[in-house]
């Protein structure tokens, strides 16, 4: 796994760590039939935190942020997002998915809409946003992911990266007061990495709180505060980046560090 | 130094394709005559063709249009062309043509299944041509099906204005109780709501106001109905009322919801299981051992019933194609944008599945279309009746293949269309970047 240089300044005034707690998971377990996937979650994350989760394949750490807007359904324990439990209610889990974005790794934009209208959808009809004022808050967004021009076309006329950035720019229509990426960079070209690791920065630099699965490495030691090791469906270690890079603790840890940064 | 380095100093600008790649010549050469092979099958082809078309073009137009019977037509050709054979009798459909097209429904009368015909088309417009035409079309849409009963059936007004009343009672009862209630609640309450006023109050409605405004125009029994018309009144109500039914029955298949998933998937198994002309010969006999004696149950609508439940049950699995089709992130997309079952399903599962189910879903349309000539064999006149009765008809006796070509020529306007404007759409909606 290369590691990818972020050669800009990265501002760090904005991002701050606030009091307030944004998800509080407690005591999670997840199975799928008898596989024990998620085993003993616990884990807090404060308002303007920027997280990355690493680990091997397998590990679980998709399926652990897929359990925060109940993409994936848990069995045990408890997962409070922004105040409000994920239970089998189907009004709080709409409630909690139309406060926290989500972006995958193949982008999931609808390829039946223009970009504009990929955007300008789930604003309309789920938070009932008039056609217009949906469509200016769109027109911003896509000039933050730099791609404006591109608004009128589909999906399918655009690049792996440029499709990635409207994914984003579609999830922060919703004013989400958190995001969650899900491998974003994995399916890209390496030329194509970068913009939208750029597009993630900028959104770090406004105060977004942030849970990255991500085997970008140059990203979570410029821009996380914290990094999450997860192993065979747990967390084995979490530390501050500079830490977690120089100084791992566990063996397992070590082992994952040296494969991937090895060479 | 290396004799493996090389650096480009200069891009090559693009060149025209030479002459044997471009123009007639090229595609000549490229399609027809692209081998020894291929030069010896375009030879073969062309002259079977020749063969087939040296064969129908002289039956086709060295022929009889006008005489009163069979016997008078070949007296034609022997006088014409010194034999009969090879040369057609068109003068039956000529003499009969009408009667193909309409059975026995009353000549004076044979403007409303025409208005109707260009009303299906005014209807129709704005569905199919949803991005050319404005959507307040779509008002004249919803009131055509009433309107067509009417115009087809005669009668008074208020009948098919208490049919669609019983729609709005419907919405009003299921708006009322799902604020009250729960949405479930609303549906199952509109639903029983307009079966009760269909069944029920509306035949008390329609003698009430018919006593007061007799508005109405001369009736016309199912009975009278024949020819290409029933063929298309049948296709247009199948073809019309199987698709949204399939969408929902797909969508039960796929249901979480255990009993709403075996009751879809018995149906769709059931009716697919069984041929088409049992469920008509249900439809013409066995249902009347079960209506209580009496029941005037029109055999046109039963049929409608029996052909709408046949081809929903193919449009289902034709559509659970589509659905199969379309990736899992598509649904997690919807999902983790907020949005509920049905607005996913509305505005991302189904433009997408739908879309890819078109060619299939326009082959079953086209299917049950020409499937409706199986109702001659319950006796209902359609075009294949009357051509047996044409040909029972002394005058007539012995004719065979001029009344079936021209019924062949009727299915395939209708059919050919469907076909190119499935591709029209296909085309259309395409939005990758082929």
């Amino acid at each position: 796994m290369s590691e990818l240089a972020i050669d800009r300044q990265i501002d760090r005034s904005k991002m701050q760590v606030s009091d307030e707690v944004a998800i509080e998971i407690n005591n999670m377990n997840k199975w799928y039939g008898s596989f024990h996937v998620l085993r003993d979650i616990n884990l807090t994350v404060n308002q303007g935190e920027r997280i990355v989760i690493a680990g091997p394949s397998g590990s679980g750490k998709s399926t652990l942020i897929r359990c925060l807007n109940a993409l994936e359904e848990h069995q045990q324990g408890t997962i409070m997002v922004d105040g409000t439990e994920l239970s089998n209610d189907l009004k709080n889990i709409d409630k909690i998915r139309s406060e926290v974005g989500m972006v995958f790794q193949h982008f999931n934009l609808f390829p039946h809409l223009t970009i504009l209208e990929n955007c300008t959808l789930a604003p309309i009809w789920v938070r009932k946003t008039p056609k217009k004022e949906a469509e200016e808050r769109a027109m911003h967004f896509l000039e933050k992911v730099k791609i404006p021009e591109q608004a009128d076309k589909y999906p399918g006329q655009l690049s792996g990266g440029q499709q990635q950035r409207v994914a984003i720019a579609r999830s922060l229509c919703m004013m989400p007061r958190i995001m969650l990426f899900d491998e974003p960079t994995s399916a890209l070209d390496p030329e194509m990495i970068k913009e939208v690791l750029d597009t993630m920065i900028e959104l770090a630099e406004e105060g977004m709180t942030m849970l990255c699965v991500t085997h970008e490495m140059g990203f979570a030691r410029q821009v996380a505060n914290r990094v999450i090791f997860m192993d065979a469906g747990q967390i084995v270690e979490q530390n501050e980046p500079e830490e977690f890079f120089n100084n791992p603790q566990s063996e397992r840890t070590k082992l994952f560090l040296s494969q991937i940064l090895g060479h | 130094m290396s004799d493996v380095s090389f650096v480009r100093t200069e891009m090559l600008p693009e060149q025209a394709p030479p002459a044997s790649e471009v123009g007639l010549i090229g595609w000549i050469r490229h399609n027809l005559f692209s081998g020894w092979f291929n030069s010896i099958l375009t030879l073969v082809s062309l002259y079977a063709i020749y063969y087939v078309l040296s064969g129908v073009l002289p039956w086709v137009f060295q022929s009889v249009w006008n005489a009163n019977s069979l016997n008078e037509c070949r007296e034609i050709m022997m006088a014409t062309w010194g034999s009969t054979h090879g040369h057609a009798c068109w003068a039956v459909i000529n003499d009969r043509w009408l009667q193909l097209l309409f059975g026995f429904y009353p000549s004076h009368l044979y403007w409303r299944p025409i208005a109707a015909l260009l009303l299906l088309l005014v209807a129709l417009a704005p569905v199919l041509y949803s991005d050319r035409l404005p959507t307040k079309m779509l008002i004249f849409s919803a009131i055509y099906p009433f309107l067509m009963v009417w115009l087809m059936w005669g009668g008074t007004i208020w009948g098919p204005i208490a049919a669609a009343l019983g729609f709005v009672v419907g919405w009003g009862v299921y708006t009322l109780v799902s604020k009250q209630l729960s949405g479930l609640f609303g549906l199952i309450a509109g639903v029983a709501a307009s079966v009760i006023w269909w069944l029920v109050l509306s035949s008390y409605f329609v003698g009430a106001l018919d006593s007061i405004l007799p508005i109405g125009i001369e009736a016309v029994q199912s009975r009278q109905f024949g020819g290409f018309m029933l063929a298309i009144l049948l296709g247009v109500v199948a073809i019309g009322v199987s698709l949204p039914i399939g969408i929902v029955l797909a969508l039960g298949r796929q249901s979480d919801l255990m009993i709403v998933k075996y009751l879809c998937v018995g149906f769709i198994e059931f009716i697919r299981g069984v041929p088409l002309i049992t469920l008509l010969f249900v439809a013409s006999l066995l249902l009347n051992l079960f209506l209580p004696p009496g029941t005037n149950f029109d055999i046109i609508l039963r049929v409608m019933i029996m052909m709408t439940l046949f081809s929903a049950a193919y449009m289902a699995e034709v559509i659970r194609g589509g659905l199969a089709a379309l990736p899992r992130g598509q649904y997690e997309g919807a999902d983790s944008l907020g949005l509920n079952y049905w607005q996913a399903q509305r505005l991302i599962i189904m433009p997408q599945a739908l879309k890819i189910s078109i060619p299939g879903i326009v082959s079953t349309f086209i299917g049950i279309f020409k499937d409706t000539t199986l109702v001659s064999i319950i006796g209902l006149f359609d075009v294949i009746g009357l051509a047996s009765a044409i040909r029972a008809d002394t005058a007539w006796n012995g004719i065979y293949w001029e009344l079936f070509a021209f019924i062949a020529a009727l299915f395939f306007v209708v059919c050919f269309s469907m076909s190119r404007y499935s591709m029209y759409l296909e085309r259309k909606l395409q939005t990758g970047h082929h």
